[in-house]
């Protein structure tokens, strides 16, 4: 009870404190209870923080993790009041999207590391460029003998081994963003494969889940595999430095995947695949949760209900983002994220302000 | 006994399913208002079991139209399975499918009938609680259970056998594909064994168990040994209903899911080997489904679950073609 209460105070204290972005609290329309749909993959940050705003705010949260593409059509058929997604839906989804126009709001982001199983090589001590992670995943690079990894790595004692590659066998989010980074870093990859939550893969082996992946690559000597940051950190797995967009070798952190999401150029709508970002000290291969919501509301008391939990997410919910491995809403990014639950709309009126 | 009437003994089937359904027996005027119900009853259930097979089918046709309207039955034979250039075809997945449960087969049958003739014939009376408890203690594990211990725990120990299998007979093209993986054709068909066995082994004990005692007492006492006894009676008098165990292993190792997912390497390329990583239908519809974003996709996942179904059906078909050529001028067990 005390812990609670203290957490109310410091809630409350937060909003005074943050001044004019405490524009919004809880919802005052007496709505009691929300359903969303959608991504998997902030799950476990969502239904943290979902049972936080419940005990602040007393609204309760429903959050079915379906997947984005269960979301995204539950959304269209009007049955959840916002969804989650880990894709930005594409011109035909909106297309299908009858009623109005979508906002996709961002609330955290998230890294991928690559991992390796290579003998005597600890991690972050493999390097790798786009182009070399490409070419792995395209089956052309086939040994890590490989001249081309060797060179990269001239302090190392490269086995003679054959990569064995391994992928999410699973539709995923994490597949959309590892695959999207690809398509942006090879125009063969692009040509080839594509990018999507789940896609034709040049090669190998299927992982169900993250932990499929990261089993498969903790099993087969000489495999390699992208999983979300989390895992590779709880499974202590070695992990690759990546070649940003900018040349500097990184390794996957929280750190490097909020500057790859705080960038000057993002777009007003947020609807950006920030993998491969120009920022010199971003990790590459990092994605945007959103929020699914429709910028136009038909019931009043919802739509106030949505947009101050949305408003709530990307504030105080930020603080249950890094304990649990996601990158919180940085600068710029915050600021598009404020800006576009601005625009929820009732009878074209903005909802918030 | 000799005051009760004699329908009694009479199966109820051949005195309800005359004519129609009408009750035309002689012994009719037994047939008494409960007995009219419990048929009404029993009737009505049956039919909503056929109407809701209707409804599956109907509702699996209508969910994959939009993917046969495009792919038509090309999808059978396609080879690529491309969400980004929507492009659907499901050829080395059902392979994947019917190789797997096949091999799970043959690994499985000879460990469950084995089992099922030393627990009906070998084991005293007392002993056999002990021995085929464990057996259903095992078909009733979730298959998720089944999928982890199979990841962590056997897993390495087929990867340790296939690179040992590829290092000897590497020669033999079956044995000649990626043994290092450890998940792939192999390691999915003996988790399906694994999973299979007990369901087996109990119907098959509990079928040779019906065997009547005499009949093997009379080869007995004309002088064969136990082995022939078994072998030369008890087996044929039984195979028709060992035949229908092994069809529902079969059926089982087609549809499973979970495990095999965890196991199989899920892989849409053509299989060459035995350590080939390969999907199997039901696990590609579980996994993928969540996130299948456009209406092509979906359906053409219920499409896959469409053909699915269709091999089930022909599987059962032909199951009960050779019970019915097996069967013929002999006592059936299972009917």
């Amino acid at each position: 009870m005390k812990v609670k209460g203290f957490s109310i105070v410091a809630a409350a204290a937060v909003l005074l404190l943050s001044g004019a972005m405490a524009m919004a609290g809880c919802p005052t329309k007496g709505v009691k209870e929300l359903t969303g749909a959608g991504a998997t993959f902030p799950y476990p940050l969502y239904s943290k923080m979902f049972s936080e705003y419940n005990k602040l705010c007393n609204v309760k949260v429903n959050y079915q993790s379906i997947g984005s593409g269960g979301g995204i059509r539950q959304l269209q058929e009007l049955t959840v009041d916002f969804g989650g997604s880990v894709g930005i839906m594409d011109e035909k989804q909106k297309a299908e999207t009858k009623a109005g126009p979508v906002l996709h709001i961002p609330t955290v982001a998230g890294a991928e590391a690559i991992v390796y199983n290579l003998p005597g090589i600890q991690r972050g001590q493999l390097k790798l460029t786009p182009e070399l992670l490409a070419d792995i995943y395209l089956k052309k690079i086939n040994n890590w003998n490989d001249n081309r990894i060797k060179a990269l790595n001239s302090g190392l004692k490269l086995p003679d081994l054959t990569i064995a590659v391994v992928h999410r066998s699973d539709g995923s989010g994490t597949t959309f963003i590892f695959t999207n980074y690809l398509s942006k870093v090879s125009q063969e990859w692009k040509d080839k494969v594509g990018f999507a939550t789940s896609v034709n893969w040049p090669g190998d082996v299927g992982g169900k889940g993250n932990e499929g992946v990261a089993n498969s690559v903790q099993q087969i000597p000489g495999a390699i595999g992208y999983v979300e940051l989390a895992y590779a950190k709880q499974n202590n797995m070695a992990w690759a430095q990546l070649r940003n967009k900018a040349g500097t070798y990184v390794e996957p952190s929280l750190e490097g995947a909020a500057l790859a999401a705080d960038q000057p150029n993002l777009p007003d709508n947020m609807e950006v695949m920030v993998t491969d970002s120009a920022n010199s000290k971003a990790y590459p291969i990092t994605g945007f949760t959103w929020l699914l919501v429709y910028e136009n509301q038909r019931d009043e008391a919802k739509a106030d209900a949505v947009a101050n939990l949305a408003w709530w997410m990307i504030h105080e919910g930020q603080q249950y983002a890094l304990p649990l491995e996601y990158a919180p809403l940085k600068g710029a990014a915050l600021k598009k994220a404020e800006s576009l639950v601005k625009r929820i709309k009732v009878n074209g009126r903005p909802v918030l302000n | 006994m000799q005051g009760e009437p004699q329908v009694i003994n009479r199966p109820l089937g051949r005195l309800l399913t005359r004519a129609s359904g009408k009750l035309v027996h002689p012994d009719a005027q037994v047939i008494n208002l409960g007995d009219r119900f419990f048929y009404t009853l029993t009737r009505g259930l049956a039919f909503c079991v056929i109407f809701l097979v209707i409804l599956l089918v109907l509702d699996l046709f209508r969910g994959s139209w939009e993917a046969i309207r495009q792919f038509g039955l090309k999808f059978l034979v396609g080879t690529t399975w491309d969400p980004v250039a929507r492009q659907f075809g499901t050829l080395p997945t059902i392979v994947g499918t019917i190789v797997k449960a096949f091999i799970a087969l043959l690994l499985a049958v000879p460990i469950s009938i084995g089992s099922a003739i030393f627990i009906s014939f070998y084991t005293p009376k007392w002993l056999r609680p002990v021995i085929s408890y464990p057996i259903e203690l095992l078909a009733g594990i979730p298959s998720i259970i089944f999928g982890l211990w199979g990841l962590f725990v056997m897993v390495p120990v087929i990867r340790v056998l296939q690179v040992w299998l590829k290092a000897n007979f590497g020669w033999f093209p079956l044995f000649n594909g990626p043994a290092v993986y450890g998940v792939g054709v192999l390691a999915g068909s003996a988790i399906l064994a694994i999973m299979i066995t007990p369901i087996i082994a109990a119907i098959s004990r509990d079928i040779l168990l019906t065997v009547p005692r005499t009949q093997i007492e009379g080869m007995l006492a004309l002088g064969a040994t136990k082995w022939e006894a078994i072998w030369k009676v008890a087996l044929p008098y039984a195979r028709t209903g060992l035949l229908g165990a092994v069809i529902l292993g079969l059926g089982r190792a087609i549809g499973e899911t979970m495990a095999v997912t965890m196991v199989g390497g899920n892989s849409f390329d053509l299989i060459h080997s035995l350590f080939d990583p390969v999907h199997s239908m039901a696990s590609q519809i579980a996994s993928e489904f969540a996130e299948a974003t456009y209406s092509l996709y979906v359906s053409s996942l219920i499409y896959v679950g469409l053909v699915l179904f269709g091999i089930t059906i022909i599987i059962s078909l032909l199951a009960q073609l050779l019970l019915w050529r097996l069967s013929k001028g002999r006592i059936a067990i299972l009917e």
